[in-house]
């Protein structure tokens, strides 16, 4: 850190500077005698515009600027699962543990644990011929984990050393002759700039769901592996809840959980919450495949416009090794207003609301980093970043630029209603706004895999929810008498699909995660009801005793069954019905 | 550090002042402006370019000659004194004593930005407060620790409902008192008078520190008067182990000197006039709200915002509801019906409700009571709705209970005045006695345990 530029002046979190003709835009920068973090954004002859990603308070002009000479660069590594990491990688919790309650300022601190052994079991051989991606071995991360230690990027030889046993992250592991003839020693961390995305054999179209066990995404709007979507809603609508559902019960390995400009205390409750719940597929701790990302609202600004690229990061280094990764970024519109904030700063002119005119491209940028893959090493090897971002519109309307910028790019859109969320019915995914344009390949996986007819029920029921919204129109202007009994019979199924099946408590203990197969049971009755209401009306059966039936109230405590006696629970209910619609009496 | 004076103010215009030809400044330094009478007022620097500063006053400019006033920076943050006789005290905005008992003797300065809390040493808020409001205990339940704004209208009693919440508020078991710590942000002067004469009818007054500015003090040193009540609060509560109540009202018109400022600024404006970073300065106001891990005390925050228009969707609610752990909504409508406190439960959410309520805390049927409860209040306002436009005969017989119940509810539940102090369990008890309206059939959120155990009477008749 020899070379220094001259601070000219300090505009909240940006620094202007003088004197850095030798810098390159997006270099990691040091900041005043504090060496506060900051990256170069921009350039201008000798001057260059910072955005600094610590508190500027005390700093002034003629004080110095260090050179680091390097992008902003994710530390990747064993140790990232279960930890707590800044927008800028810095691990919060051995902060904690070093400095207290508040995160000091300029602090030095390894991103990976230096001191941590892990055992490394080599599994490729020596003296073949590696390349960038392949697996030279692996460490058990956590129990459900394991992380494998991949050739990093750019390097290929041959393979002339393997070390096997303890090593702790920055120790040599292999050791690799280049054609060239140099010897490159080999180490379990790789660095990797936050802001280009990470390489890849070639993309892959997504064709298998993503169960998250979430009945309403599953069924309705259901996610792909790989595939990209978007929870837009106005506050108290339930964003926060439905993304820390799909972090704790999403069919994937590794989650990556980006707090984006929230709130504090949300983290903290996936801290201490996630240790405690048990992964339904591994029966671990949840935790033991969670990295979490934490940039709270009232931390610097300029470091949440970062957090959700280290985040993408993270997940696409757990990729490459061919594992499903989610990520998670609560909230996108945060991340969007950074940028809106630095920008407003450097003086740029303004695009629509005052955010800058590369918006959507960024955010385009960001999703398409998300897909199925094959990895780069071996093509057989597949992995896959799923992204879900939540974006939160100023007053729920999603005709703001964010919103719009989103849509365009994302293939599901859960669009969370506060009417719903008011009634507090949960989660408040608007079914006749949202869309999925997976639907036809996930139902191709589904029929395949699982369920035969489970396209024929679904669209059964969309359309009878459809239906439904129209038949409401005409109660609300002329009452629910002036309608015919075959509608009203579906005013009742779809009711039933609300209340009994697309509303889920995330707080109950069993209601929190439904399987494919207990869903498909809880479709199958419903319909089975519509049908044999509909063949009781023709026979002129009172309608009043339809509503009254014992069965309605079995079906709308199947939600709380257990999933092993869901299925002899629906036999029960199945015989019930079939008896008490025998036994109707005619009007 | 040595003291900067200047005396080359180039410009005043509104709360902005430029000094030229400075050394050494530092970004969000404090600055005195002395001006020729002997008066001094403060300032901090917003930017600094090269040798000019720019400084944001805290007091109007009014009276300043550029030629004759001096610049002073005093190389730190602007401070609050703190000691543990600040309880029972009452400050200006900007942290001066005003009730003539003389200066704070310090033990600590503390600067009024706070640092950011790292997120690992955040303790989840999870103890019940009972408040004794039923709309507030039963369904939007408060924790210690927490911040729940008040979204209000004007006319509408939310000073009367903080006050009766600051008065009532207490966790279950202790006799713990909450120290307030009170500002009063722009508001009139017979609003904050009410606020003190409540808290020395309660007695609270001992424990309370106050920071007024009110209606016709500046408006930009709105800026500083939230961040001095916190800057207190967090003194009470992280040094001297205190539970806190902070009451902030009223944040809409803090929001609008930051537009001023802004606008004078002449920066690009986000939604209606207000600046961009809007969420993140409110953000560093509400996020010191909370708990620390091995600390015994806490800050609960009960923000005041009247919403112009009575639009939630306006900025400053909006982007409040976004930081805050939930919202209680005051509605006109149900004030104009006679029904106190006019709380809107439907729209009004408490983020942490579920970590504060159940077994152990309140009962183990109150997470199932209040979901049914809001969700057959919902059913039972829309039936209502639909019978003033088609008359009762139009609702089938189900609606009809609906209707009743959302009737009862009402006047129950909700209406309670702002003297009475119901415990947790009567109010749960009075939620029961009004499901008690429904067939077991129709209490699809409550599980069998509870509806075996708590549903007991069956009032035919009622049917």
């Amino acid at each position: 850190m020899e070379k220094r530029g001259t601070i000219t002046k300090v505009a909240g979190p940006l620094v202007v500077a003088s004197g850095m003709e030798n810098v390159q835009v997006y270099d990691v920068v040091r900041v005043s005698h504090k060496k506060l973090i900051g990256e170069v954004i921009e350039l201008r002859g000798d001057l260059a515009s910072i955005q600094v990603y610590e508190e500027t308070a005390g700093i002034g002009p003629g004080e110095p600027v260090y050179f680091t000479n390097e992008p902003l660069s994710a530390e990747l590594g064993p140790g990232l699962i279960s930890s707590i990491f800044d927008g800028i990688q810095r691990p919060l919790t051995s902060i904690y543990d070093a400095y207290g309650a508040h995160i000091p300022l300029g602090i030095d601190i390894a991103k990976l644990d230096r001191k941590k052994k892990w055992l490394f079991e080599p599994s490729a051989k020596v003296d073949s011929e590696v390349s960038s991606g392949m697996i030279l071995g692996f460490v058990n991360e956590t129990k459900v984990v394991k992380h494998y230690i991949l050739v990093p990027p750019k390097v290929k030889g041959t393979l002339i050393w393997l070390h096997k046993g303890e090593a702790t992250v920055s120790e040599t592991i292999a050791k690799i002759k280049t054609n060239r003839g140099e010897i490159k020693e080999i180490n379990m961390i790789q660095y990797w700039p936050v802001r280009k995305k990470r390489p890849y054999i070639s993309k892959l179209a997504p064709d298998k769901i993503m169960v998250t066990g979430q009945r309403v995404i599953d069924s309705l709007f259901p996610l792909s592996i790989g595939g990209i979507a978007a929870i837009p809603g106005p506050f108290g609508s339930g964003k926060t809840v439905v993304q820390h559902q799909l972090a704790k019960w999403a069919d994937a390995d590794i989650i990556v959980y980006v707090g984006c400009g929230e709130r504090g205390n949300e983290m903290t409750d996936v801290l201490m919450e996630f240790p405690h719940l048990k992964d339904p597929r591994t029966g671990e701790s949840l935790m033991q495949r969670t990295v979490l990302i934490a940039n709270t609202s009232n931390m610097p600004v300029a470091a949440r416009e970062a957090s959700i690229y280290t985040g993408i990061t993270i997940a696409e280094y757990y990729r490459d090794m061919g594992y499903k990764v989610a990520i998670m970024a609560d909230s996108t519109s945060r991340w969007a207003e950074a940028l809106r904030e630095m920008s407003s700063r450097l003086e740029e002119m303004p695009g629509e609301e005052g955010y800058p005119a590369y918006l959507s491209s960024r955010l385009a940028e960001f999703y398409e980093r998300a897909g199925y893959v094959s990895c780069l090493g071996d093509e057989k090897r597949l992995g896959a970043v799923t992204a879900i971002g939540a974006v939160s519109p100023p007053g729920g309307d999603t005709s703001e630029p964010v919103s719009q910028a989103t849509l365009r790019i994302v293939k599901v859109f859960w669009g969370l209603s506060a009417t719903l969320a008011y009634r507090r019915h949960f989660p408040a995914i608007d079914w006749l706004k949202s869309y999925s344009l997976y639907e036809d390949v996930i139902h191709e996986d589904i029929t395949t895999n699982y369920h035969q007819d489970w396209n024929v029920l679904i669209r059964r029921l969309q359309i009878l929810l459809q239906e439904e919204a129209t038949l409401l129109e005409i109660v609300r202007l002329v009452g629910v008498d002036s309608l015919s009994k075959e509608d009203r019979i579906k005013l009742l199924s779809a009711q039933m699909i609300r209340e009994d099946f697309l509303h889920q408590n995330a707080y109950h203990e069993i209601d929190t995660y439904t399987s494919i197969d207990k869903q498909y049971l809880m479709i199958q009755v419903i319909l089975k009801w519509y049908d044999l209401a509909n063949v009781a009306i023709r026979q002129n059966k009172d309608l009043r005793a339809i509503e009254m039936m014992k069965v309605n109230e079995r079906i709308g405590r199947l939600k709380y069954v257990k999933e092993k006696e869901a299925q002899n629970e629906v036999k029960n209910i199945m015989l019930l019905m079939e008896s008490e619609f025998q036994a109707l009496k005619e009007e | 550090m040595a003291i900067k004076q200047y005396k080359t103010i180039k410009e005043v215009v509104g709360p902005l002042m430029l000094v030229e030809k400075v050394s050494d400044v530092k970004y969000d330094e404090l600055v005195e402006v002395k001006l020729a009478n002997g008066e001094v007022r403060l300032g901090k620097v917003l930017e600094i370019n090269e040798d000019k500063a720019l400084v944001q006053l805290f007091e109007s400019s009014q009276g300043m000659k550029i030629d004759d006033a001096k610049a002073v920076f005093l190389g730190h943050g602007i401070e609050l004194s703190v000691a543990p006789n600040i309880l029972g005290r009452v400050f200006d905005g900007l942290g001066r004593p005003i009730d003539n008992k003389g200066p704070v003797i310090a033990d600590m300065h503390l600067d009024i930005n706070g640092q950011a809390l790292n997120p690992v040493a955040r303790d989840y808020p999870s103890e019940f407060i009972q408040t004794g409001i039923s709309a507030i205990d039963g369904l939007n339940t408060l924790v210690r620790g927490q911040k729940l704004p008040i979204f209000s209208g004007s006319g509408l009693p939310h000073a009367k409902l903080a006050a009766q919440i600051a008065r009532q508020a207490k966790v279950l078991g202790t006799d713990e008192k909450f120290a307030v710590v009170f500002a009063a942000i722009g508001i009139t002067f017979e609003e904050a008078d009410y606020f003190i004469e409540d808290f020395r009818k309660s007695g609270a007054i001992e424990r309370t520190v106050m920071f007024v500015n009110l209606a016709n003090d500046p408006a930009i040193e709105r800026i500083a008067t939230p961040r001095m009540a916190i800057t207190a609060a967090e003194y009470l509560a992280y040094e001297l182990n205190m539970h806190v109540l902070v009451i902030l009202t009223d944040i809409t018109n803090y929001a609008e000197a930051l537009r001023e400022i802004s606008s004078a600024r002449k920066e690009v404006p986000g939604r209606r006039g207000y600046p961009g970073y809007m969420y993140t300065d409110l953000a560093t106001l509400f996020e010191r709200a909370g708990r620390i891990v091995g600390k015994k005390g806490s800050i609960t925050q009960l923000p005041i915002l009247t919403m112009p228009e009575d639009d939630k969707t306006h900025p400053i609610p909006d982007l409040t509801g976004y930081i805050t752990e939930g919202q209680i909504i005051l509605s006109r409508p149900l004030f104009m019906k006679g029904i106190l406190p006019p709380i809107d439960v439907l729209p009004s959410l408490s983020r942490l409700k579920d970590k504060g309520i159940g077994r152990g805390k309140t009962r183990s049927d109150h997470s199932d009571t209040m979901n049914q409860l809001f969700s057959s209040y919902a059913r039972g306002k829309e039936a209502k709705e639909l019978a003033t436009v088609l008359g009762d005969s139009a609702l089938s017989e189900t609606d009809r209970l609906y209707a009743k119940f959302a009737e009862e509810f009402e006047n129950k539940y909700i209406s309670q005045g702002f003297n009475a102090n119901r415990t947790v369990i009567e109010t749960l008890e009075l939620g029961w006695e009004l499901l008690r309206i429904f067939p077991t059939s129709e209490l699809k959120r409550i599980s069998d345990e509870h509806i075996a155990e708590y549903y007991k009477v069956i009032k035919v008749e009622d049917l």
